[in-house]
Parts: structure tokens; C-alpha cells; sequence
């Protein structure tokens, strides 16, 4: 297997303040990986400084071509599709919209046309509401447009920060579910960021587990997820 | 009634330019959150580059297209040029930005083409239109260009990819910025845009107003009361916002008594005013919640 994303002694800056402290970690092509942490551990930073939305130096690798200094809209034309903490929705757009927005820097109208109604066959209360604005959906619902607006772009890596935050039980276990599914039948690798550890664990096969700004443990998820001592001290649970 | 619907008709049509003001101003507006004060200068600059065509010999229609171009272009060069460099800058920067824009382009036009007024030709005429004694063709051209540029604005927001991507910039940039858009060209297009949508605004009152570096002043105002009374955040509120206006100034200039054309521009600071007072977001506007 070859790592997909190479991230070597990542430090990342917020004004004078330092967020992560010479983070590596690698990401395997077609894996489903997941970063775990407690609050201000430095996870949202990892995603956000790949994408270059926050002042950062090391080495940032994808497909072996350096990250480093690109604008973060050129950054997705590589291929790699960011649902922000918070979503990211265009709210006062329509669904149908918002979905055009994801593919917006794709040409091939015909296709475009074809993943929006493959979109919909993920997620078939996205096409009930195909004309309602954004904003009226409910968070699960939003939750669900996020991920489809991201694959719109046909991504090779998706970055998910914190997908399950504010959703019911029985929403994040459906979104899991897609997100499983997206992974293995449309190939596209993931790297999701959770604070809900048990979940993450059993949807992912590789895991890291951040700390102040620093990886303290990696390895395969079903042996984090047995490794009691792990469990207690980073993950409380 | 004949009086009244004489000054409804005239009312939409300088309506039609404060709309057209308002639309421009509030294209920027949304794009980088400030009001372009120079908006009219602009505007005004246009109108004399299109008048120094004509001289030149160029039909109407020829140096209306070709100003056009030039204004969308100088458009995207301000923003380039002047207001990419202070994106991140305080607010007073930037207003002191769009004063110092505002008096370079107001003086340099009264360098080159001094400051006495100058006729401006309407391509319509200013017979009657349609033999009504209401309305002067003028008029009708005004509200008619007016009526096909919003239609054309319309479905290119709607209904294209840039428009499109222009509002998602707008709306939540960073959102914009991960999914591929490049926000800082849309601004730049969004003030392209605006300067030729103030050159069309320019170009149609340059008849009645005269031409002259001063002749957008009073134009201005009334975009900007317009855009406040419609929301400076909705584009279809601005340009009712500017209809309403254009008729109100001319219901009250000639139904009150003592308002000739000296009360006219107090008449739109007392409109801000009220509006701002009474409903800040305006007609159709969103109330705006910042976190802090």
C-alpha cells in the first residue's frame, strides 16, 4: 500500500500561539483513517492545516506532490474534498445548489447532472428537498449535504471534521454507515476527525490519537479500540 | 391624476438609475462589506470616456458597448490595484481608500475635461412617447435598458456557474474557498460588474443631469438611500428600493409644498435616516449576527 497523504513534523501557528508541535502521520490510499483527541488537542488544526487555512510549516504530502503554499482552493483541485467543522452549508442557497457548488470546479456538465441524482440515491431525503434552502434542513440533513457536497468533487481524500457533532444517536449511526460505504464502493479515502472514539473506531481501520498538538499513539483501530489503557487515558471511555 | 401619474412615470424613470446605482453599490457591498463611496465617480468617469468616444466620431451604440468594456475592466483593476492590498486592513483604511479613489477620479476627469457642463446625447430622442404626453421616449429607454439589464443579472446569477460561484463567495467565503473557488477573483469580477452596471446608470442620466464631473453626486445619494431602504444585503430590494425612491422624490417635490429641487437631496438623508432608524435591515434585507 502507498500512502496517499504524507504529513511530516506539522507545526501550526494561530497568531503567537502554537497548535501542534511536529505532528507525522501518514494516510494509506483507499483507508478509512481517523485522528482522535480531546477537546483542543489540535485535530480540527490537522484538517485546517492541510487545506492551508491556518499559518503552518513542515511537510505536507499528497500523492507525493507537496501541499505546502498552495491557495486553499487550489488544494481542491487535487482532490481533496474539506466538510468543515460546522458544515460549511451555503444556507440561504438551495440544496440542489449547494450540491452544483461542490462540483464547481468540474467541467463535464453531463456527469455533474449524473452525481447529483447518484447523491440522491444516497441520500434520498436530499432529493425531497432538492428545492428547499439549505438552512431549513435539519442538522442531520445538513450533515448529509455536507458529505454529498464534497463528494460532488469526485475526491480521492475526503476530510471530515467532526461529522457526528450535534447529531442523534441513530443519525450518526446512519451517517457512519454512508460514510463506510463511500470508502469502500466509491474508493474515496477518508480521514475523519471524531470525538466520539468508540464510533470512530469501529468504522475506521487505521487510528492516531493526538495530544496537545502531538501524535501519541497510532495503530491499527481495532487495537486501539481493545487497548484498555489507551482507552481510559486519551479516549475516556 | 394626470399630474400624479405624469410624476409616477417620471418618478421609475430616474427610479430606474437609483436602482442601478443601488444594484452596483450593493454588489460590492456584499462582497467585501463596505459601501464604495467612489461608486459615482466611477460612474461619472465612464460616462465621460463615452462621451470623449462619441467625439472622437464613434456611433451611440459603438462607445456604449465600448465603455462597457473599459468600465469592467477599470472595475477589476481598482479592486486589483487598490483594495486587494487592504483586504486585511482596519475599516478607516479602507474608507480613506474609497475617498482618496473618490477625489482622484472626481479631479482628474476636471483636469481633462474641465468643469463647465456639457450636453449628453440620448440615443431614444425626447419626443412623446408612444404619442402619450406622460412619458418622453428617454424615459421609456431609461426604464426599458434598466428592465433588460436586471433580466440579464437575473439569469446570470441563477442560472450560470459564475454567478453562481459569485454568490457562494459572497454568501460564505470560506465555504466558497473549499470547494475550489477562487473568492478573491470573484470579488474582483463583482467589481467589474459594479462599475458597469454604474457606467449604464451614468450613460442613461447624463441627458437629464448634464454632464459634468459633479453629476453623480446627487445620483449617488439616492442609490445609497435606495439600498438602504431595500437592504443592503438583497439585490432585489435594492432595485425596488431604487424605483420607490425615484418616485417618492418626485411625489413630494411636487405635493408638498416649499420642496423644489434644494429640498430634493435632504428628502434622501432623511430617508437613511428614518430607515436606518426604524428598520436597519431594510425592506428585504437580513438582519446580520456577528459573533464576537
Amino acid at each position: 500500500m502507498t500512502a496517499l497523504l504524507n504529513v511530516k513534523d506539522l507545526r501550526a501557528y494561530y497568531g503567537q500561539v502554537q497548535a501542534l508541535h511536529g505532528l507525522s502521520f501518514s494516510l494509506n490510499e483507499g483507508s478509512l483513517t481517523t485522528l482522535l483527541g480531546a477537546n483542543g488537542a489540535g485535530k480540527t488544526t490537522t484538517l485546517r492545516a492541510i487545506c492551508n487555512m491556518v499559518r503552518s510549516t513542515g511537510a505536507i504530502e499528497f500523492e507525493g506532490k507537496p501541499l505546502n503554499n498552495k491557495s486553499t482552493e487550489s488544494i481542491v483541485r487535487f482532490g481533496i474534498a474539506h466538510v468543515p467543522q460546522g458544515r460549511g452549508t451555503f444556507t440561504n442557497m438551495t440544496v440542489e445548489e449547494n450540491l452544483q457548488l461542490g462540483a464547481i470546479t468540474r467541467g463535464d456538465k453531463a456527469a455533474i447532472v449524473a452525481d447529483i441524482e447518484r447523491m440522491y440515491s444516497y441520500f434520498p431525503k436530499l432529493k425531497e428537498r432538492h428545492t428547499q434552502q439549505a438552512g431549513t434542513l435539519s442538522g442531520g440533513e445538513q450533515q448529509m449535504l455536507a458529505v454529498a457536497r464534497a463528494l460532488m468533487l469526485r475526491p480521492r481524500l475526503m476530510l471530515l471534521d467532526e461529522p457526528s457533532f450535534g447529531l442523534a444517536p441513530l443519525v450518526v449511526r446512519d451517517l457512519f454507515g454512508i460514510l463506510g460505504r463511500i470508502n469502500r464502493d466509491e474508493k474515496v479515502s477518508i480521514l475523519v476527525v471524531e470525538q466520539n472514539a468508540q464510533l470512530a473506531l469501529e468504522l475506521a481501520d487505521q487510528a492516531y490519537v493526538i495530544e496537545t498538538g502531538r501524535i501519541v499513539m497510532s495503530g491499527a483501530a481495532a487495537d486501539i479500540a481493545n487497548d484498555e489503557n489507551v482507552r481510559k487515558s486519551y479516549l475516556g471511555y | 391624476m394626470e399630474l400624479f401619474t405624469n410624476q409616477v412615470l417620471a418618478g421609475i424613470a430616474t427610479g430606474a438609475i437609483y436602482a442601478c446605482m443601488a444594484l452596483a453599490v450593493v454588489m460590492i457591498y456584499q462582497a467585501i462589506d463596505h459601501l464604495n463611496f467612489a461608486q459615482g465617480e466611477m460612474a461619472m468617469f465612464s460616462t465621460f470616456i463615452s462621451w470623449q468616444l462619441m467625439q472622437w466620431g464613434l456611433p451611440y451604440w459603438v462607445a456604449f458597448v465600448v465603455t462597457l468594456a473599459f468600465s469592467f475592466a477599470g472595475g477589476i483593476a481598482i479592486e486589483r490595484v487598490l483594495f486587494k492590498p487592504l483586504t486585511k486592513a482596519p475599516i478607516l483604511t479602507q474608507v480613506a481608500g474609497f475617498i482618496a479613489l473618490y477625489s482622484i477620479i472626481n479631479s482628474f476627469a476636471g483636469l481633462t475635461w474641465d468643469f463647465t457642463i456639457k450636453q449628453y446625447p440620448t440615443p431614444f430622442g425626447s419626443s412623446p412617447f408612444l404619442g402619450s404626453q406622460l412619458i418622453s421616449t428617454h424615459q421609456a429607454g431609461m426604464i426599458g435598458i434598466t428592465l433588460l439589464l436586471l433580466t440579464g443579472l437575473y439569469f446570470f446569477f441563477q442560472y450560470t456557474r459564475v454567478g453562481l460561484a459569485m454568490r457562494a463567495a459572497a454568501a460564505v467565503p470560506e465555504s466558497a474557498r473549499l470547494v475550489g473557488i477562487n473568492t478573491s477573483w470573484m470579488i474582483a469580477l463583482g467589481w467589474g460588474m459594479a462599475a458597469a452596471i454604474g457606467s449604464i446608470a451614468g450613460m442613461l442620466i447624463a441627458p437629464v443631469v448634464f454632464l459634468e464631473p459633479n453629476m453623480m453626486g446627487g445620483v449617488l445619494i439616492y442609490g445609497f438611500a435606495a439600498a438602504v431602504l431595500g437592504g443592503l444585503t438583497s439585490p432585489f430590494g435594492a432595485v425596488l428600493g431604487g424605483f420607490l425612491v425615484g418616485i417618492f422624490e418626485n411625489l413630494a417635490g411636487t405635493y408638498i409644498p416649499h420642496v423644489g429641487n434644494e429640498m430634493k437631496l435632504p428628502i434622501a438623508l432623511a430617508l437613511i435616516i428614518s430607515v436606518l432608524v426604524i428598520k436597519p435591515a431594510g425592506l428585504f434585507g437580513r438582519n446580520i449576527v456577528k459573533r464576537v
